[in-house]
């Protein structure tokens, strides 16, 4: 009986959010009395399996080949599940990512598991198996027990901290066999946006709204959030207006997100838009409107105009990065 | 060509959630519902297309009790050609995934569509379900959907990017924002001919449920905003370190 954790490489490299769920699923197995075992797909050099082992990960399982040199969700799917049968695991676990969407809900058909997506915390009990998730995008929150016997979670980013545990590891590397039948959505060629923070796994994000009154206005926005290391984000008319991509439109209908700080600029704060950002830990709200409603939801707030307070606030983050 | 979408009926985005029954049940009083935005854009989408090629005929289903029927003829009235109606609760979503699934085996379907998530189970789980069901390939988060012959372009958005993926028919695809400009909202013709269209009512296959909601709540309540004076962004960047220790 096992933990397992798949943890996603980035051409070759685990980031952050690997380290964070392995050190969830530590927590997880040490309750449930059980060890905890890592899985990895692709080409992914020793020294960066060895890293796993760092925060409790005892067995690392690597499946490579050229099958699995690209991700398709039904051959990932297929990867994962011959390893939680060959360890017994009980319990897997992905990020609530682009990946862990598309393959956590295959494989619970798979092993006829119990699953529950965009997991906020640590189990509330094990006995029953009850986790804490958000639904309504953002606007509440579900205890949800988990009957079957494996379960699957998927966590929400930045849930959970990362939790040094060095143990001894073995790597293992698997030779699996993918039936072509299982080959069959053909990854043509990937897009990245370069040089930004994806939304879904940074810790901060600066967004902005209609108040910035047009894109020519993002500089100071890109500028904040470069000096901050964040994400930038935008609220729906800015993206439907085509002043940002569509990948910048959080909220109900664009992306749930779940930073450490959330500071939106020029943005009302209508439900829709609350809805998807009121899981950020910290938010802070910049707006000229004393009335806005973001002021309601938000911890920290400014009334003022954008224009003015945007370049004075990124002096006063410059002065705080050079003083520590 | 045929197209199964699968159609989630929730409460409206304006709505305020409240819970009943020791918080262990939503409250409907005086919510409205709408068909969930995302799968409203792909019906736009599948409309698109149906338009462009003259060849796509489009059956929804949801799995629901008889109080969905007007997100399902609202559906119609945008311009789906078919529904069905799965009749029982959704009550987790490998129930939903299976019942869909078994629609889509007693009908003569080239694909299937859902949207990446419904707005009040926000679980991002149903469609890939159903392609594991049906041993079908699946591309999650579609943002553009291409359809030539039998072979269908999908970018879909993957973490820091897009990736561009091909699949020939059949297979399973979610839709997101992107996918569609805005979604459609049905005329005075639509309505009217949505009435005569078929519904066909099917019982539920049996599926094991592991899954339930023990207790809702809401987010904690946060407290007044503390204000910062326009002139002085030094004090909330303090704050920001010493208090809410996000710096
Ligand atoms: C079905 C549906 C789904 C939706 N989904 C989403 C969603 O997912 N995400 C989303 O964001 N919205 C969504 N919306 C739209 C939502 O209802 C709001 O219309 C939208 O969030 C408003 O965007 P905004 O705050 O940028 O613009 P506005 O409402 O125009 O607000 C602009 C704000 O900027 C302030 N401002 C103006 N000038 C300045 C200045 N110089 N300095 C500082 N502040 C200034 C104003 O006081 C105002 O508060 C949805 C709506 C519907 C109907
Ligand atoms: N009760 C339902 N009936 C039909 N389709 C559904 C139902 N619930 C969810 N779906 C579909 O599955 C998608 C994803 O839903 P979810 O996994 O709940 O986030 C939705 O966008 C719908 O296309």
């Amino acid at each position: 009986m096992s933990v397992l954790v798949y943890t996603e490489n980035w051409d070759g490299k685990f980031k952050k959010a690997s380290f964070e769920l392995i050190s969830y699923g530590k927590a997880i197995a040490e309750k449930l009395g059980m060890p905890v075992y890592a899985l990895a797909i692709g080409n992914v050099a020793n020294d960066q399996l060895n890293l796993l082992a760092n925060y409790g990960a005892e067995k690392i399982f690597h499946v490579k080949g050229d099958k699995v040199s690209k991700f398709i969700a039904a051959s990932y799917t297929h990867a994962i599940a011959e390893i939680a049968k060959k360890v017994d695991a009980k319990v897997v676990l992905f990020d609530h990512n682009y990946t862990g969407r598309s393959v956590a809900p295959r494989l619970a058909v798979r092993l006829d598991a119990g699953t529950v997506s965009g997991v906020v915390a640590l189990p509330i009990s094990y006995a029953p198996f009850v986790v804490k998730r958000s639904v309504y995008t953002g606007k509440a929150f579900a205890e949800m027990q988990i009957d079957s016997e494996v379960k699957i979670l998927s966590l929400m980013p930045n849930s959970f901290e990362v939790r040094e545990n060095k143990v001894a590891a073995s790597v293992e590397t698997v030779d699996l066999d993918v039936a072509d039948e299982l080959l069959k959505a053909i990854p043509v060629r990937i897009e990245k946006i370069e040089g930004k923070i994806p939304l879904t796994e940074a810790d901060i994000i600066v967004s902005a709204g209609r108040g910035l009154k047009g894109p020519q206005n993002w500089g100071m926005i890109e500028e904040l959030a470069h000096i901050l290391g964040a994400g930038t984000a935008c609220s729906r008319p800015v993206s439907d207006e085509g002043w940002r991509g569509h990948d910048e439109h959080v909220g109900q209908t664009g992306k749930l997100v779940h930073p450490n700080l959330y500071i939106a600029i020029g943005i009302s704060g209508a439900i829709q838009h609350l809805a998807g950002v009121n899981s950020s830990k910290v938010m802070v709200v910049v707006n000229n409107d004393p009335e806005a409603p973001f002021f309601e939801a938000a911890h920290y707030g400014i009334v003022g105009d954008a224009f003015d307070v945007v370049p004075k606030l990124i002096e006063a983050v410059k002065a705080f990065k050079s003083a520590h | 060509m045929k197209v199964l979408l699968a159609v989630s009926h929730v409460p409206d985005t304006t709505s305020k959630i409240r819970f009943v029954n020791n918080d262990s049940e939503f409250d409907k009083t005086d919510i409205q519902y709408i068909i969930s935005p995302f799968d409203e854009l792909v019906l736009t989408r599948l409309l698109e297309i149906k338009e462009q090629t003259n060849n796509l005929d489009i059956t929804v289903v949801t799995v629901g009790g008889a109080d969905v029927e007007p997100t399902i003829r609202k559906a119609l009235a945008i311009g789906a050609d078919d529904a069905v109606r799965v009749d029982a609760e959704a009550v987790d979503a490998l129930f939903v995934a299976r019942q869909i699934a078994e629609v889509y085996k007693n009908g003569q379907f080239d694909f299937v569509m859902t949207g990446k998530e419904s707005i009040d189970f926000t679980g991002n789980q149903v469609g890939e379900m159903v392609a594991e069901f049906l041993n079908l390939p699946s591309v999650a988060s579609a943002a553009n959907l291409e359809l030539n012959g039998n072979v269908a372009t999908i970018t879909r958005e993957i973490d820091g990017g897009k990736e561009v993926v091909e699949v020939q028919t059949p297979f399973v695809t979610s839709g997101q924002k992107g996918i569609a400009k805005e979604p459609r909202i049905p005329n005075m013709r639509g309505i009217m001919m949505a009435r005569k269209k078929p519904l066909s009512v099917v019982p539920a296959v049996a599926q094991g449920v592991h899954t339930k909601v023990v207790k809702f709540s809401m987010p904690q309540s946060k407290g007044a905003c503390k204000m910062i004076p326009a002139d002085n962004p030094a004090e909330l960047v303090r704050l920001l370190h010493e208090e809410a220790k996000v710096l």
